[in-house]
């Protein structure tokens, strides 16, 4: 292959198409090498470095913003989607290093490596988001994942935390294989790992010889398997109750949303862009995988009474409502799937973080009788948990309940494709969420109604997760009275992406243009 | 339209919402501070309120003082409006509310902030389900209301509180997420949730096929039925009454389950016409099984507010079956008799509470010749269960009896058996009545008993004026409803007469003042010479 020699102002405009992952890297590293310099009494300091590098990042976003288009030989696209998605998780992040610092001192591992592996997995996550090509893609799986590898043992003498490292470690290393196996299999069948050339092969090939290839099809099974292991969608969601409940808690926070939301944006990519034409095949594994996941979800939660571990169920029961509104398979799904994540995100973490602080030390006090009378001890934490609880159960006023409603609105919007099915999809999603009211209102139920319990002590809430929750509080209450803004940068999101056919028109004509790798 | 009063109706729902803001403040031991402006807000409430109906022109059946505004995307508006169907509702809450909030005045002791809170929370979210018109808007503050109700329960209730706050939330959670569905499959066939517009829509332009419109209504309808609550989905009833604190029942008795039959009236009927006629025997046959049953399992309790809960059961199956008769007599006292029954109840389940106050018990064994102690309570109590049990010349005699008169022209069998009820009513009220207040005193220690204080005698002796005066100046009330009343069901008329309808279509003649829609058969029978 010759060497590709590219100008100036085109590298220039590459850096600043992937400013946010550039900043988190060098915050990250920055984190490292201050780390041995720092005393150990003094490493929360840190904490604020690596939050101010997330604020920094987040500014970069403006950045990469303006600089829309294909980056590095069209390995990254920063278009409006990836921008969305870059706010989520960045944000995300933001607020579980807020949930860290204090946690860290408590369970005394304050370390500098912390932070710095939470912003290189935000950076793969970010990677995720913005990916074009397959391989890329790969890369930040693996960055984001490795990084939460050690994240979730982070707590070394916890016997439970060890075990989630090493359980999600052996799944997930099995899971990206499995993504990896997909990969070659959809670069066997197309010839390309760029996610918009192959939509363009695999149409053609559709067209020549009017079904898609075997191979193809086997290989987004695979990828499913892969992105699906991530996202905890049913069947592949096993692991995911005991190394939430065995991660630290801020970790968890961390883990639950937005690994969720960066892999829910490449599974878009890969499925509603390469596999746009086959979405009548596919519609049927996420509608299985969506139904299974909402009522492993929410059974399983029903029967808790550890908060944490309860917490993680309903993260199955939410990834399979975000399914619910992927099976419409049209842009309106797309938005609904990016707000419902936005939302997600903030009430996830809050929830979490609230958990955090209520474990104490140790992470002994996790479990339901903990939480009673908190609301008479703890008025503004049980408020905001209250909050945050409702917003999962999906009560209107939050941003849960337009997550949901935007969900089944997009869903039954694709009606007219695919029928029946998706109407029985939107039911089967309503009753689950009134499954899920239960166990939800089960924890207001102790924090409000039961008597206090004698032995729990409340301890000061620290500033910097005042600051975490009344961030995660408002933007769930934004975003659940005043959704219009998000859910239209959502809305141009979605439509950024070329799902049309590229014979048919426009903006993707551009993959005519693609360098076939293939080349012989 | 009436422009120039565009802002009332907003103030009217979020006023209760800013002396929120105030109660925050407040220091949370401060609790004389808190009642007082409590009150104070919700009575200026019900002033600001009354302006409704000094501005509302009683002539005009369409939505008055509108509000529309874009809120999310092109589709979701906030959009507001009353007619006189929805007037009274918004003003029955105004009222109700400073009674409950006096009513708990000294027996609310522990977290009286939120308590209060909670009440005026509940006022925004009922209000804001009377005045919306968007289904959107309508769904939010639907929801919104079961919150603050959860807590009332939960934390201020009595024995088993959580067991009922807990069943209440879930039993309404669920009829109301399958509306949800109903509401989007509206929008994704019409593509707004704008009520007149989808009416319009639905009627004109794209009328639905019969199946999906009988689905649709069982959906509304289920939510709906779950709230009054229509048997036999009423036995989540009991229990968050007999629970619930004073105000809460008050609440919930006075203005909650008028949200069910609300619900009927505004989206069930004009929205799914043909549905509601072809389900209307059955629904009619479960209002009087409602009423009847009701009315037999209150006679036989021994807990009395137990009692007054099923009495909201046999009443609500009043309003039903007045809906669903489909005549503008009937409709009309259904409407009347839903803000009767709100006062009324309301009244009852205050009275319950102030014997709770002093005995800290229920239990209707335990009381017995509290005329003797208590003969000023005891007066406003037969007074109020006279009303309850509709005796003339009081409110409830008005509603029952359009709702018999009305039901009767075009039902023969309903309206026979739904009397009963009426005489039914006098048995358990009466009886109960005899229980806990004549002859000698059975219990020693009510002999002490005080009577009714300053306040108390100001709440009931409000709501017996009120009480009164809805009886003898009813056309004061019905006026404003029969325009709205006449156009719902000449509305749903004329959908009924389209050709695909034509199998089941009434005929609609005149009785008196009043259009009175009568089945085809009978019509037939009149018509013969």
């Amino acid at each position: 292959m010759t060497a590709v020699t590219i100008s100036l102002p085109e590298q220039i405009a590459n850096l600043r198409r992937i400013a946010p992952e550039i900043v988190l890297c060098i915050f990250g590293m920055i984190v490292m090498i201050v780390d041995p310099f720092v005393k150990p009494a003094s490493r929360r300091a840190l904490g604020w470095l690596a939050f101010a590098g997330t604020l920094v990042a987040l500014a970069s976003v403006h950045v990469a913003a303006a600089e829309m288009g294909f980056a590095y030989s069209r390995l990254i696209s920063t278009d409006n989607f990836s921008i969305f998605v870059h706010v989520i998780v960045i944000v995300a992040a933001g607020l579980a290093i807020l949930g860290s610092i204090d946690y860290l001192d408590r369970e005394g591992i304050q370390r500098g490596e912390y932070y710095a592996l939470v912003l290189f997995a935000t950076a793969g996550m970010g990677i995720l988001a913005g990916a074009n090509e397959l391989i890329t893609a790969f890369i930040g799986l693996e960055m984001s994942s490795i990084s939460s590898y050690i994240l979730c043992g982070f707590r070394r003498k916890a016997k439970e935390s060890n075990e989630a490292a090493m359980k999600y470690f052996l799944l997930g290393s099995f899971a990206t294989a499995f993504f990896l196996y997909g990969i070659a299999m959809i670069y066997g069948s197309t010839g390309t790992t760029f996610i918009d050339a192959a939509k363009a092969e695999l149409e053609r090939q559709l067209a020549a010889n009017g079904h898609f290839p075997a191979l193809a099809i086997l290989g987004l099974g695979l990828i499913f398997v892969g992105l699906g292991f991530k996202v905890v969608a049913a069947p592949f969601q096993v692991y995911a109750p005991d190394v939430y409940e065995g991660a630290p808690s801020p970790v968890t926070a961390l883990l639950a949303s937005a690994p969720k939301a960066a892999t829910f944006a490449l599974m878009i990519r890969i499925f509603y862009v390469s596999f746009h034409s086959a979405g009548d095949i596919w519609f049927w594994v996420i509608w299985i995988s969506a139904v299974l996941t909402m009522f492993i979800g929410n059974l399983g939660a029903l029967v808790q009474t550890n908060v944490k571990r309860m917490l993680a169920y309903s993260s199955i029961a939410h990834a399979g409502y975000i399914l619910v509104a992927f099976a419409a398979s049209t842009e309106l799904g797309i938005a609904a799937v990016l707000f419902y994540l936005a939302a997600y995100v903030l009430m996830k973490v809050g929830a979490f973080l609230v958990v955090t602080h209520v474990g104490q030390e140790g992470e002994k006090r996790l479990n339901l009788q903990d939480y009673a009378g908190l609301g008479m001890k703890q008025p503004a934490l049980a408020a905001c948990f209250s909050l945050f609880l409702l917003a999962l159960l999906g009560l209107p006023a939050t941003g849960g309940f337009l997550g949901k409603f935007f969900a089944f609105q997009g869903a039954l919007d694709s009606a007219r494709a695919h029928g029946g099915w998706v109407v029985a999809l939107v039911i089967i999603a309503a009753v689950n969420s009134v499954i899920g009211a239960y166990y939800y209102v089960r924890v207001i139920v102790a924090m409000y109604f039961w008597p206090q319990s004698s032995d729990y002590t409340p301890t000061r809430v620290a500033p910097a997760l005042v600051v975490a929750l009344f961030i995660a509080a408002i933007g769930t209450l934004y975003l659940g009275i005043v959704p219009g803004r998000v859910h239209s940068l959502a809305e141009s999101a979605a439509h950024s992406l070329p799902l049309q056919s590229a014979g048919s028109n426009g903006p993707s004509n551009a993959i005519v243009i693609a360098p076939p790798q293939n080349a012989r | 339209m009436h422009a120039q009063a565009s802002y009332l109706l907003t103030v009217v729902t979020f006023l209760p919402l800013f002396s929120v803001a105030a109660l925050l403040v407040l220091r949370s031991d401060d609790h004389v501070w808190i009642r007082r402006i409590a009150f104070a807000a919700s009575v200026g409430e019900f002033a600001v309120s009354l302006l409704l109906l000094r501005g509302f022109d009683s002539t005009d059946a369409s939505y008055q003082f509108q509000e529309f505004y874009n809120w999310i995307g092109p589709s979701i508006h906030y959009h507001m409006g009353i007619d006189g169907i929805s007037l009274f509702l918004v003003l029955l809450t105004t009222f109700l509310t400073p009674l409950a909030i006096l009513c708990s005045w000294k027996s609310i002791q522990h977290n009286v902030k939120g308590f209060f809170i909670s009440l005026l929370v509940i006022e925004t979210a009922m209000i804001g389900v009377f005045v919306s018109l968007d289904l959107f808007l309508f769904f939010v503050f639907w929801e919104i209301t079961l919150v603050p109700m959860y807590f009332l329960i939960g934390i201020w209730g009595h024995e088993r509180r959580i067991y009922a706050a807990v069943k209440f939330i879930l039993y309404t959670m669920f009829g109301s997420i399958l509306m949800l569905v109903a509401i989007l499959w509206l929008y994704h066939l019409t593509g707004t949730f704008d009520l007149p517009v989808i009416e319009n829509i639905l009627a004109n332009s794209a009328p639905l096929s019969p199946t999906v419109e009988l689905v649709l209504f069982g959906a509304f309808f289920l939510a709906f039925a779950i709230k009054v609550p229509l048997f036999p989905l009423h036995t989540w009833l009991p229990d968050a009454h007999t629970d619930a604190p004073t105000a809460g029942s008050v609440i919930l008795a006075g203005v909650m389950l008028k949200l069910g039959t609300y619900g009927m009236l505004r989206f069930c009927l004009p929205l799914f016409p043909a549905a509601a006629h072809k389900l209307a025997p059955m629904i009619g046959v479960l209002a009087i099984i409602g009423i009847v049953y009701g009315a037999l399992v209150a006679t036989v309790q021994h807990d009395l507010k137990r009692l007054v809960a099923y009495t909201s059961v046999s009443h609500l199956g009043f309003v039903v079956l007045g809906i669903f008769a489909f005549n503008a007599v009937a409709m009309q006292g259904a409407i009347y008799q839903m803000l009767n029954h709100g006062v009324s109840t309301g009244a009852l389940f205050i009275v319950v509470g102030m014997l709770y106050d002093r005995r800290h018990t229920h239990e209707i064994s335990e009381f017995g010749g509290l005329a003797t102690p208590m003969p000023v309570l005891m007066a406003l109590f037969i007074f109020i269960a006279l009303s309850s049990l509709a005796l003339p010349p009081l409110n409830g005699f008005i509603g029952e009896f359009l709702i018999l008169i009305g039901t009767f022209a075009t039902h023969h069998a309903w309206a026979s058996w739904a009397a009963s009820g009426a005489v039914l009513s006098a048995i358990y009220l009466l009886w109960a009545y005899q229980r806990v207040a004549l002859g000698e005193v059975t219990v020693e220690k009510n002999r002490a008993l005080p009577d009714a204080s300053g306040r108390e005698r100001f709440i009931l002796g409000t709501l017996a004026v009120v009480i009164l005066f809805m009886g003898i100046a009813s056309p004061y009330f019905t006026r404003p409803m029969e325009p709205a009343a006449d156009a719902l069901l000449q509305q749903m008329n004329n959908q009924l007469q389209r050709p695909q309808n034509a199998m089941r279509r009434g005929v609609p003649v005149k009785i008196g003042p009043h259009a009175v829609v009568l089945p085809a058969a009978l019509a037939e029978r009149q018509a013969r010479p």
